[in-house]
């Protein structure tokens, strides 16, 4: 199903997904007893000060201690509530991994991580602060389910979709601003690219920021005479093998692009299927093996080619030399 | 006295040696589990044998092994998840599941791994095994039970070396600054960590006052003493508005000589030789 490019949502205005996420956070609690919070001091970057005034019985403070948090998380599970346990990513990932691995996923807690401010969002902050390890990280522990949506109507859905879904699941909450490129119609499927563009000549498979990227690409390299299907993986984890296959026997090579490192994430996933089932010429776009310098996200990004004109060079070159 | 307090007296002595007598079996049975496995953590089963029986068999723990996912359950996790042949067999005893699984301990494909897990073991609360994850579960399940106005309980046994994980700590103070007397910290203060001693290893004395600072209520006691655990454990909160903190002072080992108190015990194996005289010791033929 194509969907987006064309809806009226889907202009260039930009959005900061964590107001999406605040939005449905809230309607559900209202909604369902059930639903609780678990912040780590940081309720403006969460954008929890008005959950905590409309819900204060459903709303926990741990302070700044991340691996009680991610316990504290299992437990409220474990009493029958479902809690959206928020913070920073670099900070909910790395240092609670061993809880995120024992008490929610080994467990099969019901329980949401919501990372918020991913990637390279924090960008002058430095490389402590960046968070583009999680998605290698959180991809390989076994009963996780991880979400990287692109845009504020996915976020919403991708929210939606949490609370009917029973187990733990990892939710990348993007700051830096997006446009949408789902329509408001959208409807989200666990486990299901959304191809937002149909091409034959080449696929890119993006998530999260990367997915506006990977749609303004697509539209620069018809210039060129380039055919490019546009498919947004936003579900990481469990993978959308057959989209990855199609793509791997219908068009003649693979980019694909996320605001992550480029070993262990998306592309690392992608690279596993199409390597061991059908080897296709595949280029992956991340950060590369190393921290990053300092500057604003917008920079970092470009610094690392993870932009429209990036992925439009780098779907050139891989035609050029694979195809 | 009077007749009806002495047949009370009567009965409650009936009652402690009857208790006495199951918390030996769990420790035989653990001693069994280990000597079949080959592996295991016989010293640690030993010092938490009472504070097992007498919570799960005395009776003292709102648990039904007719519908163990029952919603308004008390709440035991062990935290010092390496304990795990002394809770399976204290489940075992309760009814979660027929004592004949404890002799598939540790084998291939056995539901009883070398540390718990709720998915395949009827009765376990909470998946642990590396040190410090109990707290912070224990903490979010008392949480729980107050936002859904409930009246469970929420009891974690932790190990004393165990304490030296930070978690604990940001769990401890998470547990003050919520006043959540639903919850109980129970301290198996055995005193002997992997390596050694603990106070060899990392100095975890003033502990009660470390508890204390950290807002909670503290009793120290005796963790082998059936009575001293009966009448703590029927007396909870210890303080209205606090969390409760029992530290049990134990032996490690406790209730067969050759393996009280000795470090290397932590994850000693008995012989058959051995098990045979930890029965004789224990005043039972064999535990199954």
């Amino acid at each position: 199903m194509v969907s987006g490019a064309s809806s009226p949502a889907a202009g260039r205005q930009l959005f900061d997904c964590r107001d999406a996420y605040m939005n449905e956070l809230e309607a559900m609690a209202a909604a369902d007893p059930r639903v609780c919070a678990v912040a780590n001091d940081s309720l403006s970057s969460a954008k929890l000060k008005n959950f905590k005034a409309r819900f204060p019985d459903r709303f926990v403070n741990v302070g700044i201690a991340e691996q009680n948090m991610v316990g504290v998380g299992a437990g409220l599970a474990s009493g029958g509530m479902v809690p959206y346990v928020c913070g920073a990513a670099c900070f909910l990932t790395a240092r609670a991994m061993e809880q995120v691995k024992v008490d929610l996923a080994y467990t099969r807690a019901n329980v949401k991580l919501c990372a918020m401010s991913p990637g390279m969002a924090y960008g002058q902050l430095g490389p402590t602060h960046h968070s583009i390890e999680d998605l290698a990280w959180m991809r390989v522990i076994p009963n996780l389910t991880v979400l990287v949506p692109a845009d504020p109507v996915e976020t919403a859905a991708v929210m939606r979709y949490s609370l009917e879904h029973e187990g733990p699941m990892f939710l990348r909450i993007a700051r830096v601003p997006v446009r949408c490129v789902h329509g408001d119609d959208y409807k989200f499927r666990l486990g299901k690219a959304v191809q937002l563009r149909e091409g034959s000549d080449v696929t890119l498979i993006a998530n999260g920021l990367m997915v506006g990227c990977a749609l303004d690409a697509a539209q620069a390299l018809e210039a060129h005479g380039v055919s490019a299907r546009v498919l947004n993986m936003s579900t990481v984890k469990p993978l959308d093998r057959e989209a990855i296959l199609n793509a791997a026997r219908t068009t003649r090579g693979i980019v694909t692009a996320e605001e992550a490192l480029a070993a262990g994430g998306l592309g690392g996933a992608v690279a596993e299927v199409v390597a061991q089932e059908h080897p296709t010429p595949l280029r992956i776009l991340g950060v590369p093996d190393v921290f990053a310098p300092t500057g604003t996200a917008q920079f970092l990004l470009e610094h690392f080619g993870l932009t429209a004109a990036g992925i439009e060079r780098t779907a050139l070159d891989l035609l050029k030399y694979e195809g | 006295m009077d007749e009806l307090a002495l047949e009370e007296s009567a009965s409650a002595e009936a009652r402690w040696k009857s208790l006495k007598h199951k918390a030996n079996w769990i420790r035989l049975s653990s001693m069994t589990m280990n000597h079949h496995a080959g592996l295991g953590h016989t010293g640690g089963d030993l010092s938490s044998a009472d504070i097992l029986a007498v919570l799960f068999l005395g009776e003292l723990l709102k648990i039904d092994p007719a519908q163990p996912g029952w919603p308004q359950r008390d709440r035991f996790i062990l935290s010092k998840g390496h304990g795990a042949a002394a809770y399976y067999s204290a489940l075992a005893a309760r009814g979660f599941f027929p004592t004949a699984q404890l002799k598939t301990y540790m084998d291939p494909l056995s539901m009883l791994n070398g540390h718990p897990d709720r998915n395949k073991v009827s009765g376990v609360e909470a998946n642990t095994g590396p040190l410090g994850h109990g707290l912070p579960v224990a903490v979010g399940a008392a949480l729980a039970a107050r936002m859904r106005k409930e009246s469970w309980r929420v009891f974690v046994l932790t190990g004393d070396g165990e304490l030296q994980e930070g978690s604990n700590w940001e769990a401890a103070m998470t547990a003050q600054h919520y006043r959540l007397d639903n919850l109980t910290v129970i301290v198996d203060r055995n005193r002997i960590q992997q390596g050694d001693f603990t106070e060899n290893t990392i100095r975890m004395e003033p502990l009660a006052e470390r508890f204390r600072a950290f807002g909670f209520a503290v009793e120290e006691i005796d963790g082998h003493s059936i009575p001293e655990l009966l009448d703590r454990f029927t007396h909870l909160p210890i303080e209205v508005g606090k969390p409760s903190c029992v530290i049990a002072r134990t032996i490690k080992g406790k209730g067969v000589s050759f393996a009280e108190n000795q470090p290397a015990w932590h994850h000693g194996v008995p012989s058959k030789e051995q098990l045979a005289a930890a029965a004789v010791e224990l005043g039972m033929d064999a535990a199954w």
